[in-house]
C-alpha cells in the first residue's frame, strides 16, 4: 500500500484532517467554537479508525470507531456545552500566548515530529504507518501546546482530550495492536473526562472562575491574595 | 532441573501471597510459609549440588511466552552460589519455623520473596533477569528490615537501607546497559563483545559501586551495622550469609566472567583496595561494637572484604597469565564465600537464640550463658572458632589460601602491583587477627563469666527445630573445614567460569598444596593432632586431679557480697564490652575511627559519680553520608522553587523536556 492507492490516500486524508482540526482548535477565540472543533475532530478520528479497520480487516477497530463517535463527537461536547450553559460562563477564550505565536509554535512542532518519526521508522514499517505515526505525534504535541497556551480550564481539558485523540490515532494506525490496548485507552479517556469535569467544577466552586491563572495564588503556603 | 527451579520460584511467589489472603483469619500461615521456604531452600541446595556434580543444564526461558526473553542458566558459578543460598536459607527457615511463626503478614510474605529474588539473581542468564532478581531481593529485604518499624532507629535503618538499595540499582542498570552495548542482553552475547576503553572503566566503576554497596564494601557499608540488628534474626542471618554473597556473585559474574578474560591488571585493583579497607575496618569495628548483632554485621564487612581481595587477586593473576595462581585466589574467594555463609548464618541464628532466651542483644546484659544454653553455646563456639579462622574449622582454609595467593603476588611483574599486594597482605593478616580478637570478645562476653542480668541467668535453649537450625550449620562448618580439598574440586565449575582454570590436581582429600609442593594444608592431620593433644591433656589433668569434685562459689576478687537487687553479682565487677575493646580502640582506632574518650568529673563536694564517655565514628558517616545529606538538602531547596511555578509553567516543564528529547532524537538521527 503506497502513495496513490485509495486506501493510502483516504487514510492519509483522515489523519491529516485530525491534525488540521488540532490547528483549528488552536486559533478559536470562543469556547463554543472550540467545543465544535473538538467534536469534529472526534468524528474524523472515528472515521479514521473505521477506515483503518476496513483496510486492515480488523473488526476491533470498528469498536474503537463507535466509542470515538459516541464519546468524543457526541457525549463529551454535549456535556461541555451543558457545563457552559449551566454556569453562564464567559464565552471568550483568553489565550496566554497569542494566536499567531501559538500557530507558529504548532508548525514548528509538526516539523519536529516529522523529523523524528520518519527517519526512525525508515525501512521498518509501511509508508502509511510511518505517516500516521508522524501525524499522531503532531496531534499529541499540539494538544499539549493547547493545554499550555490556554488559561481557561475547559480549554485545557479539551487540549488534554485532543492529545488523547492523537494517541488513539497512533494506536489504530499500527497493524496488530491488540484490542485490549484500545479499549483501555478508551477507558482512560473516560476517566480523564470525568477527572477533568470534577476539577472544573471544583475550580468553579472555589474560585468563582475557570481562569486557572487564579489557581497559583491559592496554594496554601502563601497568604491568600 | 531448570524447570524444577522455575517451579520453585513460582511456588515461593505463591507463598508470598498466602499471608495476605489469610489476613485476620487465624490460619497457621507462619508454619506453611517457613516450611515451604525450607523446602525451596533444600531444592536450591540440591539443584546446586547436582549441577556441580553432574554438569550444567542448557539455558532455558523462565516463563514460556513471556514478553521479555528471561533466560535461566545454571553453570558452575551459579550452582556454587545456589548451593550456598540453599544451605543458608534452610538454616534460616528452620530457625524461623520455631521462632517466627506468629510474625506479621508483611514479614511472612516478604520472606519467600527475598529467597526467590536471590535465587533468580543467581539463575539469571541475561542482564534483565539479573536486575529483576536483584531488585526483588533488595525490596523484599527492605520490607524485612522495616519489619519492626515502631522503633525510630529501625525506621532509620530501613530508610538508609532503601537508599543504598536504590543507589545500587541506579549503578547496576547503566552497567548492564554498557555491557549490552551490542543490543543483546544475554550473558553469552555480552561475553562475545567485552567492553574496552572508557566503557570498560565505566562498567568497572558502576559494578563495583552497585554490587559493592549490596555486599558491604567499604565506603558503601554504612547500612550493614544498622540493618542487621533491625531485621529479625533469621532475616539477618540470611542477609549476612546469603545476600552479601549474591552481591559478590554479581560482582564476580559481571567483572570476571561477562567482561571476558582479556582485561588488564588494574581491573582487579579496585577490588583489592576496597577489599583490604573493608577487611580492616570491619574487623576493627567488630572489636568495638557493644551490640552482638552489630558486631556480627561488622565481621561480615570484614569477610566480604577478604572475598573481594580474592576476586581482585584472581583478576590480576589472570591478566598476568598466571593461571594456577588465579585459580588459587578464585578458589580462596569461592571457598570463603561458602564457609562464611554457613558460619555467619550460624552466628546470627545463635545470637538470635540468645536474644530469645536472654532478651537482649547487648553484650553488657548477657554473660554466663554457657550454663543456661549449652547447645547454643556449643554451636556458637564452633561458629566463632571458624570466624576467628582457627585451623581445623572452615574459616581457616579460605583465609589460608587467600594469604598464600597474596604472598605469591610478587610473581606479577608490575612493581606497583607488587607493592600494593604486600600492603594488602599485611592488611588481610591484621584483619584476620582482629577478627579473632572480636570473636574471643563476643564469646567471652556472651557465654562466659557470670550472668549480668537476671534474665540472662534464666535463659534456656530453644525448641528442637531451632537447635537443629544451629547444629546443621555447625556440623557443616566442621565438615567443610575438614574437607577443603573436595570442596575446591566441587567448585571446579565455578573456577572454570571465573578464571578458566581449576585446582583439581592441587586439592586432594587429605591436603591442599600451593606453589611447588612446599606449602600444604592438611586439615585432617591437624585435626587428628589437635585431638591427640587434647586427649593427652585431658588424660593428664584427670590423672593429676584429686578424685571427687567439690563445687564452691567463684572467688569474687574480694569484693563485698552482691547487693540484694543484683543476686548474680554487680555487673560492674565483670569486664564490660567497652572495656574489653578499649586497648584496641586506643591503639588502632584513632586515625580511622575518630575515637574520642573523656572523663567527666563532678564538681568538688558533689557526691555523684564521675563518668567516662568513649565512642567512635565510622569514617563513612563523616566523609560520605554527611556530604551527601548536605547535597540532598541543597537539591531540595532548589526543587522547592518549582512549587512556586504557575500552572502553565508546570505544564511547560514536561512539555519542554519532551520537545527537547524529541529534538535530540531528530538530531541524532540526522547525524
Amino acid at each position: 500500500m503506497t502513495f496513490g492507492t485509495p486506501a493510502y490516500d483516504i487514510a492519509h486524508l483522515l489523519g491529516g484532517g485530525v491534525l488540521l482540526l488540532s490547528f483549528v482548535l488552536l486559533y478559536q477565540r470562543r469556547i463554543d467554537a472550540v467545543i465544535n472543533a473538538f467534536a469534529v475532530q472526534g468524528a474524523l478520528l472515528a472515521a479514521a479508525a473505521a477506515w483503518q479497520g476496513y483496510i486492515q480487516g480488523a473488526a476491533g477497530l470498528y469498536v474503537t470507531a463507535v466509542i470515538a463517535v459516541v464519546a468524543k463527537a457526541v457525549l463529551i461536547p454535549l456535556a461541555l456545552r451543558h457545563v457552559l450553559g449551566r454556569f453562564g460562563l464567559q464565552r471568550a477564550v483568553e489565550p496566554a500566548l497569542g494566536v499567531g505565536p501559538s500557530l507558529l509554535a504548532a508548525v514548528a512542532l509538526v516539523g519536529l515530529s516529522v523529523l523524528v518519526v520518519l527517519p526512525i521508522t525508515a525501512g521498518q514499517a509501511q509508508a502509511l504507518t510511518r505517516e500516521d505515526l508522524a501525524l499522531a505525534l503532531s496531534v499529541v504535541l499540539l494538544g499539549m501546546l493547547m493545554m499550555i497556551t490556554r488559561r481557561n480550564a475547559i480549554s485545557q481539558v479539551i487540549g488534554l482530550m485532543s492529545l488523547e485523540n492523537g494517541l488513539i490515532l497512533g494506536a489504530v494506525a499500527v497493524t496488530g495492536m491488540p484490542l485490549v490496548v484500545e479499549l483501555s485507552t478508551a477507558a482512560l479517556v473516560l476517566m480523564v473526562a470525568v477527572v477533568g469535569g470534577v476539577v472544573v467544577f471544583q475550580i468553579r466552586g472555589r474560585l468563582e472562575t475557570l481562569d486557572t491563572s487564579f489557581l497559583h495564588r491559592a496554594r496554601g503556603e502563601e497568604p491568600p491574595a | 532441573m531448570l524447570t524444577a527451579l522455575s517451579l520453585t520460584l513460582a511456588g515461593l511467589v505463591m507463598l508470598a501471597v498466602l499471608p495476605l489472603l489469610a489476613l485476620g483469619r487465624g490460619w497457621p500461615v507462619g508454619a506453611v510459609v517457613h516450611g515451604g521456604s525450607l523446602l525451596a531452600a533444600a531444592i536450591f541446595a540440591g539443584c546446586g549440588l547436582a549441577a556441580l556434580l553432574g554438569g550444567a543444564p542448557a539455558p532455558q526461558a523462565l516463563m514460556p511466552g513471556s514478553w521479555a526473553p528471561m533466560l535461566l542458566a545454571l553453570d558452575g558459578l551459579s550452582a556454587w552460589f545456589l548451593l550456598l543460598l540453599g544451605l543458608a536459607g534452610a538454616c534460616s527457615a528452620l530457625f524461623a519455623l520455631s521462632h517466627y511463626g506468629r510474625a506479621p503478614a508483611r514479614v511472612l510474605s516478604a520472606y519467600p520473596l527475598f529467597l526467590a529474588g536471590m535465587a533468580l539473581t543467581l539463575l539469571a542468564a541475561d542482564g534483565f533477569t539479573l536486575l529483576l532478581g536483584f531488585e526483588g531481593m533488595s525490596l523484599a529485604s527492605w520490607a524485612l528490615v522495616a519489619a519492626d518499624h515502631e522503633q525510630a532507629e529501625n525506621r532509620r535503618a530501613a530508610r538508609l537501607y532503601l537508599i543504598f538499595a536504590v543507589a545500587s540499582g541506579i549503578c547496576l542498570v547503566p552497567a548492564i546497559g554498557l555491557l549490552a552495548a551490542g543490543g543483546e542482553i544475554t550473558f553469552a552475547a555480552m561475553r562475545e563483545a567485552p567492553p574496552e576503553g572508557w566503557r570498560a572503566a565505566a562498567v568497572l566503576a558502576l559494578v563495583v559501586a552497585g554490587a559493592g554497596a549490596k555486599a558491604g564494601l567499604v565506603p558503601l557499608h554504612a547500612w550493614l551495622p544498622l540493618a542487621h540488628p533491625a531485621a529479625p534474626s533469621h532475616v539477618s542471618a540470611l542477609m549476612s550469609g546469603a545476600m552479601t554473597k549474591v552481591a559478590i556473585y554479581v560482582l564476580a559474574r559481571l567483572l570476571l566472567d561477562v567482561t571476558g578474560p582479556a582485561q588488564p591488571i588494574w581491573w582487579g585493583v579496585p577490588l583489592l583496595v576496597l577489599g583490604a579497607a573493608s577487611a580492616v575496618l570491619g574487623a576493627l569495628r567488630a572489636n568495638l561494637e557493644e551490640d552482638s548483632k552489630t558486631l556480627l554485621a561488622c565481621s561480615t564487612i570484614e569477610n566480604v572484604g577478604l572475598i573481594a581481595i580474592g576476586l581482585g587477586l584472581a583478576c590480576a593473576f589472570r591478566a598476568a597469565d598466571l593461571g594456577a595462581l588465579a585459580a588459587l585466589a578464585a578458589g580462596a574467594a569461592a571457598l570463603h564465600a561458602l564457609n562464611h555463609a554457613l558460619f555467619k548464618s550460624l552466628l546470627f541464628l545463635g545470637l538470635g537464640e540468645v536474644l530469645h532466651g536472654a532478651a537482649s542483644r547487648r553484650l553488657d546484659r548477657l554473660g554466663g550463658l554457657i550454663h543456661a544454653m549449652p547447645w547454643t553455646a556449643a554451636a556458637v563456639l564452633v561458629g566463632a572458632g571458624a570466624a576467628a579462622s582457627l585451623p581445623p574449622l572452615s574459616g581457616f582454609a579460605g583465609e589460608w589460601l587467600l594469604l598464600q595467593a597474596l604472598l605469591a603476588a610478587w610473581r606479577v611483574g608490575d612493581l606497583a602491583f607488587q607493592v600494593l599486594a604486600v600492603g594488602v597482605a599485611a592488611m588481610a593478616a591484621l584483619a584476620a587477627a582482629l577478627a579473632a580478637a572480636a570473636m574471643v570478645r563476643l564469646f567471652g562476653m556472651a557465654f562466659l563469666g557470670r550472668p549480668r542480668t537476671p534474665r540472662a541467668a534464666g535463659a534456656a535453649d530453644g525448641p528442637w527445630p531451632a537447635r537443629l537450625a544451629l547444629l546443621l550449620p555447625a556440623g557443616l562448618t566442621v565438615v567443610f573445614g575438614l574437607l577443603p580439598g573436595p570442596m575446591l574440586s566441587l567448585a571446579e565449575g565455578a573456577l572454570q567460569a571465573l578464571v578458566r582454570q581449576d585446582v583439581t590436581e592441587r586439592a586432594t582429600i587429605a591436603a591442599i598444596r600451593v606453589g611447588d609442593g612446599a606449602g600444604a594444608y592438611m586439615p585432617i592431620g591437624i585435626a587428628l593432632l589437635l585431638a591427640v593433644l587434647g586427649a593427652a591433656i585431658v588424660f593428664l589433668v584427670k590423672r593429676r586431679a584429686p578424685s571427687g569434685v567439690a563445687r564452691s562459689p567463684a572467688w569474687d576478687c574480694g569484693f563485698i557480697a552482691p547487693p540484694q537487687h543484683l543476686p548474680f553479682g554487680d555487673p560492674i565487677t565483670q569486664p564490660s564490652a567497652a572495656g574489653l575493646g578499649q586497648p584496641l580502640r586506643r591503639m588502632l582506632g584513632n586515625p580511622v575511627l575518630a575515637v574520642h574518650e573523656g572523663v567527666t568529673m563532678p564538681p568538688p563536694g558533689d557526691p555523684s559519680p564521675a563518668r567516662i564517655e568513649a565512642g567512635f565514628a565510622d569514617p563513612s558517616d563523616r566523609l560520605l553520608l554527611a556530604p551527601l545529606a548536605r547535597l540532598r538538602d541543597a537539591v531540595v531547596v532548589r526543587t522547592e522553587r518549582l512549587r512556586d511555578l504557575t500552572l502553565a509553567q508546570c505544564l511547560m516543564l514536561p512539555f519542554g523536556t519532551l520537545v527537547a528529547l524529541l529534538a535530540l532524537i531528530a538530531w541524532l538521527e540526522a547525524r
